[in-house]
């Protein structure tokens, strides 16, 4: 019997899977800057407030250091906060809870303290938000021990990412692509929650294993398929989870294919394709057929004029250039 | 293993004593010594190869099996079993 | 103060060519050393010191043919010389040097142009690492390529990179799967023979080693039918418990048993030169390997009569993979004392060889047949295999051979006494 389908946004299964967490577990609440009566910067949680009240869909200050602090301190007693902070880019000014606090305490704790909470973030650019409004740093946050980075790019982890973050007892990241929020597409009706342990082969290939996530995952089929018409066969991995990373299906594709590149929206120097490469070159150094290529952003403030804000961006013609070059 | 692998290994090691083999040209049923002009020697490294290589036990009671190039990959399937 | 001189490495071996030293005045070298590669008709040989030392002045140029005796350098022995040693003798060249033929050929067969290589032998003599290296010029090698080519056995010196510049894993299976790179240096295909001189020049040696025996050896020719259950039962207990990379096969047994034959009769181990009869400064049992592509070597296992079974097994093992490659030493190849011919594998009852002249004996081995065997009465079938000897009528007679083949026969026989 095959399963009913229905045709739906990112933007809707986000909110569709807030839904089943506030109705399934009282803890669940979300709290965060113009997510009540606004219904969220990007409308993530239109209509929640008039279906779940103002205890469960609560509205904040614009004070991120003291709405996510208090978030993590009523996960500490025992909620299932979900914090939205509106992007990444204003994260950094609660960056000493969520490390400091949120990463740490159960550490520093001794185990007695988890800190069970869900914070959801905006990411990326491409929509000439300029400077200060185009950060991608889930790179940098995957740095940090004690947090679980999950990035979804489909449909699919939109809808199921939720639930199985808020059955982490620790903290868990999601970062939103800006550019994601309107994918249209078609999913199961039955659709709930995924794994958020592991990358997905998201297409089969042969010759060369492109490596992206989130907001980049697109034009990286994109140009999977444009290089198809080249004659050369890429595999494409979603890591879906940045933190921890599954080496297993990364290195096993860059073990059938030998060749690799990994595009990621962050700056190139220092950021997590570097880390990837590094992790690729210690487990897969003896199947490598050439030097491993990284397609990132320029390492620039990001413009504001589109023109060139996209030649700074990862595109489809430089994903393409660069799995051209691991041929040689 | 499987059919594919075990003529792989068995072409390895056939390709490793006799650098210009070409294994895919040999006749079904030839025998392999005669075909690749092998001496008791050469058996033996390819026997030694063999069992390295496609991680199996071969006795020397097994080297009939490995007369023909189909023999020994079907052997191969067998003992890697 | 010794002379290192070019070595004979054969018995109508009267002058060879100095290919390429290995090392440069002032070295340190110990006794077993290689000091330098040189080509006799046969092959390319290394050579080996005898001495350990300080290398003193080179006093051949590479590429020189003189005759054998003739001193290449000198090693001060002992510890390392105090005086500064002087500086080899230098030719004001302009002009790359080349005077080895084997460079020449090389250079061929790699599409290289000789006027502009640059040589770094002594005087600025083109050596053949020069030509590698200017026929592969800043070569790199991927990882995967490389653990490829060492699964496959490609040797990497002979694969081009598609793209002039870096080895892949396309390059190194010789298929171009990829959008049409930059054309490669135009080169012939590779050789695939190792390095030993083409097939006339050997067969020309062969032949001239073999009439000289016929017309100056007084042969004479006896045989001996062995009984090898006995001894193959042995060894196949015995292999029971050896791992497939120490298994024995029945070509040891037969040289382990003719090693021990020839200690007990050194009339038939040793050279006849000069009209006299000189035995052997030990046994050295000659083997004879034949070479893929045409071609014959026989190599020697020294000192056979000390091994036990399962070392000469070793032994030949390795002497017939590096006699493939073309690695042997020039020990090997000059000292053999006595020669065992056609190890029962082809498929010939039995052999009456040629003796390689200047040694006095050569043993042939038929191959392994089961025959009827009549013993204690009753008639049964053995693996049987027909042994002759070839033996030089000036130094021994039918007596000694005969003992000689019935010793051989007695140590199969016996095969645990070792």
């Amino acid at each position: 019997m095959k399963a009913k389908t229905v045709e739906t946004t990112y933007r809707e299964a986000l909110r569709e899977a807030l839904r089943e967490a506030l109705r399934e577990d009282e803890r669940v609440f979300l709290m965060g800057e113009d997510v009540g009566s606004y219904g969220g910067c990007f409308a993530v949680s239109l209509g929640l407030l008039e279906e779940f009240g103002p205890e469960r869909i609560r509205d904040t200050p614009l004070s991120e250091s003291a709405f996510v602090g208090a978030g993590i301190g009523a996960a500490i007693q025992g909620m299932r906060p979900i914090v939205e902070v509106m992007t990444v880019n204003f994260s950094l000014l609660a960056l000493d809870q969520i490390m400091n606090n949120a990463a740490s305490l159960l550490h520093m704790s001794g185990g007695q303290y988890d800190v069970p909470v869900v914070i959801r973030m905006t990411t990326g650019a491409g929509r000439q938000l300029a400077a200060q409004h185009s950060h991608s740093l889930e790179g940098w946050y995957a740095h940090i021990p004690g947090l679980r980075i999950v990035t979804p790019a489909t449909l699919e982890d939109a809808r199921g990412m939720l639930a199985t973050a808020l059955r982490d007892p620790d903290p868990v990241l999601i970062f939103e692509h800006g550019s994601l929020y309107n994918l249209k597409g078609k999913l199961r009706a039955d659709a709930g929650a995924v794994d958020i342990d592991h990358a997905a082969v998201r297409r089969p290939g042969d010759d060369v294993t492109l490596i992206a996530y989130g907001g980049m995952l697109a034009r990286t089929l994109e140009a999977a398929e444009a290089l198809d018409a080249e004659g050369m066969s890429a595999e494409v991995v979603d890591l879906r989870t940045l933190r921890p990373l599954d080496d297993a299906t990364i290195i096993g594709s860059v073990r059938r294919t030998h060749r690799a590149v990994v595009v990621d929206e962050g700056w190139r120097s220092g950021s997590l394709s570097a880390e990837i490469v590094a992790r690729i070159q210690e487990q897969a150094f003896y199947d490598l057929d050439g030097p491993v290529e990284r397609v990132c952003s320029a390492e620039v403030p990001m413009p504001y004029a589109q023109q060139l804000e996209a030649a700074a961006l990862p595109q489809v013609d430089s994903i393409v250039a660069a799995a051209r070059r691991t041929k040689g | 293993m499987n059919t594919h692998d075990a003529r792989l290994a068995v072409a390895e090691a056939l390709v490793e004593i006799v650098p210009d083999a070409n294994v895919d040209a040999i006749p079904d049923g030839a025998r392999l010594r005669d075909e690749l002009e092998l001496d008791s020697l050469d058996f033996l490294t390819f026997v030694e190869l063999l069992s390295s290589g496609a991680h199996v036990r071969i006795d020397e009671m097994d080297y009939p099996r490995l007369a023909t190039l189909d023999s020994s990959v079907a052997f191969v399937v067998e003992r890697s079993a | 103060m010794v002379d290192f001189t070019m070595p004979s490495l054969g018995a109508d071996m009267d002058e060879g060519t100095l290919l390429e030293w290995l090392v440069r005045p002032g070295d340190a070298v110990r006794k077993g050393d290689v000091l330098a590669v040189v080509d006799t008709s046969k092959s390319a040989v290394e050579v080996e010191s005898f001495h350990s030392g300080v290398v003193g002045p080179l006093l051949v140029q590479p590429g020189t043919t003189v005759p054998v005796g003739t001193p290449l350098a000198t090693i001060l022995e002992g510890a390392a010389a105090a005086a500064p040693v002087e500086a080899p003798v230098e030719v004001p060249v302009e002009v790359p040097v080349v005077r080895s033929p084997l460079v020449r050929r090389d250079a061929a067969q790699l599409g290289v142009d000789l006027g502009h290589v640059h040589g770094s032998g002594p005087g600025g003599t083109v050596t053949r690492a020069d030509v590698r290296r200017e026929a592969h010029p800043h070569v790199k090698v991927t990882p995967y390529a490389r653990r490829l080519a060492a699964e496959l056995g490609v040797d990497l010196a002979r694969v081009h990179p598609a793209d002039g510049e870096t080895v892949r894993a396309d390059d190194v299976r010789g298929g171009a799967a990829t959008p049409p790179a930059p054309p490669p240096p135009p080169s012939p295909p590779p050789p695939k023979a190792p390095p030993t001189p083409p097939a006339d020049a050997m067969r020309a040696t062969i032949a001239a080693t073999m009439t000289r025996s016929k017309r100056e050896v007084p042969h004479y020719y006896l045989a001996n039918a062995v009984d090898l259950s006995r001894a193959l039962a042995w060894m196949r207990a015995r292999n029971r418990d050896l791992p497939v990379a120490r298994r024995l096969v029945p070509a040891a047994l037969v040289l382990h048993a003719v090693a021990r034959a020839v200690a007990a009769t050194p009339a038939l181990n040793g050279f006849f030169v000069d009209g006299a009869f000189r035995p052997g400064s030990g046994v050295h049992v000659g083997v004879a390997i034949s070479l893929r592509g045409g071609g014959l070597m026989a190599p020697a296992i020294l000192d056979a009569d000390r091994l036990s079974v399962e070392e000469t097994m070793q032994q030949l093992k390795d002497l017939v993979t590096r006699t493939r490659a073309g690695r042997l030493r020039s020990r090997e190849l000059s000292e053999p004392t006595i020669t065992v011919t056609n190890l029962g594998d082809q498929g010939v009852d039995a052999v009456y060889g040629v003796i390689h002249a200047p040694q006095v004996a050569l043993v042939g081995v038929g191959k392994v047949v089961e025959r009827p065997w009549a013993a204690d009465g009753m008639v049964g079938a053995r693996p049987v295999t027909e042994m002759t000897l070839s033996a030089d009528h000036r130094v021994t007679d039918g007596f000694t051979g005969a003992r000689f083949l019935a010793l051989v026969d007695e140590h199969l026989q016996h095969p645990e006494e070792q």
